[in-house]
């Protein structure tokens, strides 16, 4: 585990609901390298949004560490925070919740561009048609409302923003679980493609473990706040160890095609 | 006892303000006792169709075309003669009451019970549906329970009066694959003990062939197909269903990524 | 300009945008229609309306025209019920947006602030507050503005916390946006709708108080106020009538019109559906 992209150590976070102290992560270490995309599964309450909320400093942890690209991710404040942020971006899974109603498209990606630098003004439509086109979307749908796009399409338009600030590590939380059988398939393959050419690594948070299992090269299953298992991807749904993921491969709908 | 329930002959419903048809000249026909599955993606009609059942439909909905009940010989009573389970577990139930009563309502009013009659009924139908400690939960709130509890309490409030048909649209959609396959287990197990026709709407084709008898494949609010789920799903006679098939992902697709770590 | 034109699509909206440009054409033409000190003493007394040309409604006890009064009254009324909705807009606003952003104890103590102005009646404290420091027309519309700055901050705090916890806003955290820039360009643009339409309310409430305060005699003196006019004519509500029963009209008018306006406009702007999903 040398110079690891990523590095969670015994991370931790409690919620206290009246008197009930309720454990959502509890002691989570895993490691993310450069360009490799982990997949996370869990059932819902698993804690996985949690620990993606903590990875993007949108909740405080109560202990453990962080460190990306080699500092000390949660040591960050104020202005280094909103700089560094541009390396680590997210993609959350209600594709409508995401952009500010009144935001179009290109407004939505102008500003990643103008934050962090990226393109100087007179070139930022340039780079956003860019985007829009990376992506599989028209350029001309920059002038677009966001709403008036469809699912799968607000989805790309997401990752477009995600990776407008050129991040080394893209958080995908239930990304596509939101989204049309048919456009899934597209969406990830898109997702693949992306960290073909770029590079980027991913942490793929999903509920669905065949979803997970597409894109991933390892996963690390977790249950009650813990992660229970971890592996190649292959080697975990051929053979998983924990209950967890085996109540998971178990719960996959299959086809029934299958004569009987 | 396999007559039709319900019959739709061309039916049509165009919301107030919308030029495009939500459906369009639907003809099917639902069999008494079975479990039909309709799958569609968004914009197929799939919720309008269960809304245009249920008597759902909002004000300035033009409907064409006819539902006919021949199972029932009079228009649908809503609760007594079919019950609803919506989409999502957080907002079908009343927050400001405990579960006992929004459960026993249904059977209060259309069964004629008394409240405690009612009850009773009430935390038998919770045991049913396997909520844990069905005593304790007739008191609590719907915030107190997790998602699929919910749903597991709106199953028990609309099969409370015994209705003859179940209306499940994308009743599992807003739940972890966990829970949805627990929440599968239940409706089928339900709809046979009790010989209630099932409508499981939902967009996951294989998550409903692995129960129901038949399915109807909806797009853009036409239906393309309708069949034995086996017959369909080995030999669609249609392009759109062969490709939702071929977009289906489970373990055994092969995977997008390569294997080899970089 | 779209909301304009759903707004003109509404009966409600066309009705009372018509009836507000009508009055604000009388303000603006006052001194056109009736040039001169509307004040002045301008021909016989009690001069009943409709009889004679020069003063088509009439005149009051004192000679004064009676249709000078109403136009240059509609100033007054439109003024002051502008600037003082307006005032207590900004302020709410504010308010409301620190206490939202900021929570813990600032948000408390904001809170307990509003709660307080709002405990008191918001025509009391307004003649409290004239008839303690003064009745110049500035002075009438901060008093109103007192009574009615408490809505629109609370208002505009429960629109800042519960848009807080959308995504939208956590992406724009994600982003690396700066704070300031969150609250104003991503939060306080959707914040506004709600409260936009309460500001109608707020103007109706307005132009009734400011004439209320007149008609006890707490106005500004020295120019014409529909509230002036109907406390004049109180006098003589038997013999004629007409002096109390135009300017209460032209008042009941412009508060519908208002609210009409106000209608309208939640129509418009609330018919948002751009489609989709």
């Amino acid at each position: 585990m040398n110079d690891a992209l990523l590095s969670v150590e015994n991370l931790s976070k409690g919620f206290s609901s009246g008197a009930r102290q309720v454990a959502a992560l509890d002691n989570v270490s895993l490691t993310i390298s450069a360009g490799e995309t982990l997949g996370l599964v869990g059932a819902s309450g698993s804690g996985k949004s949690t620990l993606s909320r903590l990875l993007l400093r949108l909740l405080s942890a109560d202990a453990g560490s962080i460190r990306f690209e080699g500092e000390d991710w949660l040591a960050l404040n104020s202005a280094s925070l909103r700089r560094r942020r541009a390396r680590m971006q997210m993609v959350f899974q209600d594709p409508l919740a995401a952009f500010n109603p009144l935001a179009s498209v290109g407004a939505v990606l102008d500003d990643p561009l103008r934050i962090h630098g990226v393109a100087a003004k007179d070139r930022r439509p340039g780079e956003i048609a860019m985007l829009l086109e990376r992506v599989g979307l028209p350029a001309d749908y920059a002038g677009r409302p966001v709403r008036a796009l469809s699912g799968g399409q607000r989805q790309r338009v997401a990752i477009a923003r995600a990776i407008a600030a050129r991040p080394s590590l893209l958080v995908l939380d239930e990304a596509v679980s939101a989204l049309d059988v048919t456009v899934r398939g597209r969406i990830l393959e898109l997702l693949v493609d992306l960290q073909k050419e770029q590079g980027i690594a991913c942490l793929f948070i999903s509920h669905d473990l065949a979803v997970v299992r597409a894109v991933s090269h390892r996963i690390a299953v977790m249950d009650g706040g813990r992660i229970v298992e971890t592996g190649p991807a292959a080697a975990l749904v051929a053979a998983p160890q924990s209950d967890a993921a085996r109540a998971l491969v178990a719960a996959v709908p299959r086809l029934a095609t299958d004569p009987c | 006892m396999s007559g039709i329930f319900c019959s739709l002959r061309q039916l049509s419903v165009t919301y107030g303000r919308g030029v495009a048809a939500a459906l369009d000249g639907i003809d099917l026909d639902i069999v008494a006792g079975e479990r039909l599955a309709i799958i569609g993606e968004s914009g197929s009609g799939k919720s309008t169709l269960a809304r245009a059942l249920a008597g759902l439909l909002p004000e300035g909905a033009r409907v064409g075309g006819e539902m006919l009940w021949p199972g029932l010989g009079h228009a649908p009573r809503p609760g007594r003669d079919f019950g609803v389970v919506f989409q999502d577990p957080g907002s079908s139930l009343n927050p400001v009451l405990t579960i006992g009563e929004q459960v026993a309502e249904g059977a209060r009013r259309h069964l004629g019970l008394s409240w405690k009659q009612a009850y009773v009924r009430a935390e038998e139908l919770l045991g049913r549906v396997r909520i844990p400690q069905p005593d304790r939960t007739m008191r609590a709130f719907p915030h107190q329970l997790s998602g699929g509890q919910r749903q597991r309490v709106a199953i028990a409030a609309a099969i409370a009066a015994r209705p003859a048909l179940l209306i499940a649209d994308e009743a599992t959609s807003a739940l972890d694959v966990v829970v949805q396959a627990e929440m599968v287990r239940l409706l089928d197990g339900l709809v046979r003990e009790d010989g209630m026709t099932l409508l499981f709407i939902t967009h996951d084709i294989a998550l409903a062939s692995g129960f129901v008898d038949r399915i109807a494949v909806f797009r853009n609010a036409r239906l393309v197909e309708a069949g034995p789920v086996r017959s369909v799903l080995s030999a669609p006679k249609s392009d759109y269903t062969a490709a939702l098939i071929a977009s289906h992902r489970d373990l055994a697709t092969p995977p997008l990524i390569a294997e080899v770590q970089p | 300009m779209n909301w304009l034109r759903r707004l003109l699509r509404t009966p409600e909206g066309a009705a009372g945008l018509a009836i507000l440009l009508i009055l604000l054409l009388a303000g603006l033409l006052a001194p056109v229609v009736s040039p001169g000190d509307p004040l002045r003493i301008a021909g016989r007394a009690l001069l009943a309306p409709f009889t004679d040309p020069a003063f088509p409604l009439g005149t009051d006890r004192l000679g004064r025209d009676v249709l000078a009064g109403l136009l240059y009254g509609a100033r007054t009324s439109l003024a002051v019920g502008l600037a003082a909705a307006f005032s207590a807009m900004v302020l709410g606003l504010c308010v409301g947006m620190v206490a939202g952003f900021a929570g813990g104890l600032i948000d408390e103590a904001l809170m307990r602030v509003v709660d307080a102005f709002q405990i008191v009646p918001a025509f009391l404290l307004a003649l409290a507050v004239v008839s303690t420091i003064g009745v110049s027309t500035p002075i009438i519309v901060l008093a109103i503005a007192l009574g009615t700055w408490a809505d629109p901050a609370r208002l505009t705090r429960a629109q800042v916390l519960a848009i807080r916890e959308q995504d939208y806003v956590a992406s724009a955290r994600v982003i690396g946006m700066h704070p300031a820039e969150i609250a104003f360009r991503e939060i306080l643009p959707n914040a506004l709708p709600p409260v936009l339409a309460l500001s109608a309310t707020i103007v109706a409430g307005a132009v009734l108080t400011e004439a209320a305060l007149s008609f006890l005699g707490l106005g500004n003196p020295n120019i014409a106020t529909w509230g002036s006019m109907i406390a004049e004519g109180r006098s003589v509500l038997r013999s004629a009538s007409y002096l109390s029963i135009i300017p209460g009209a032209a008042l009941a008018v412009t508060v519908l019109g208002v609210h009409l306006f106000s209608e309208g406009l939640g129509k418009a702007l609330g018919d948002n559906d751009v489609g989709a999903a």
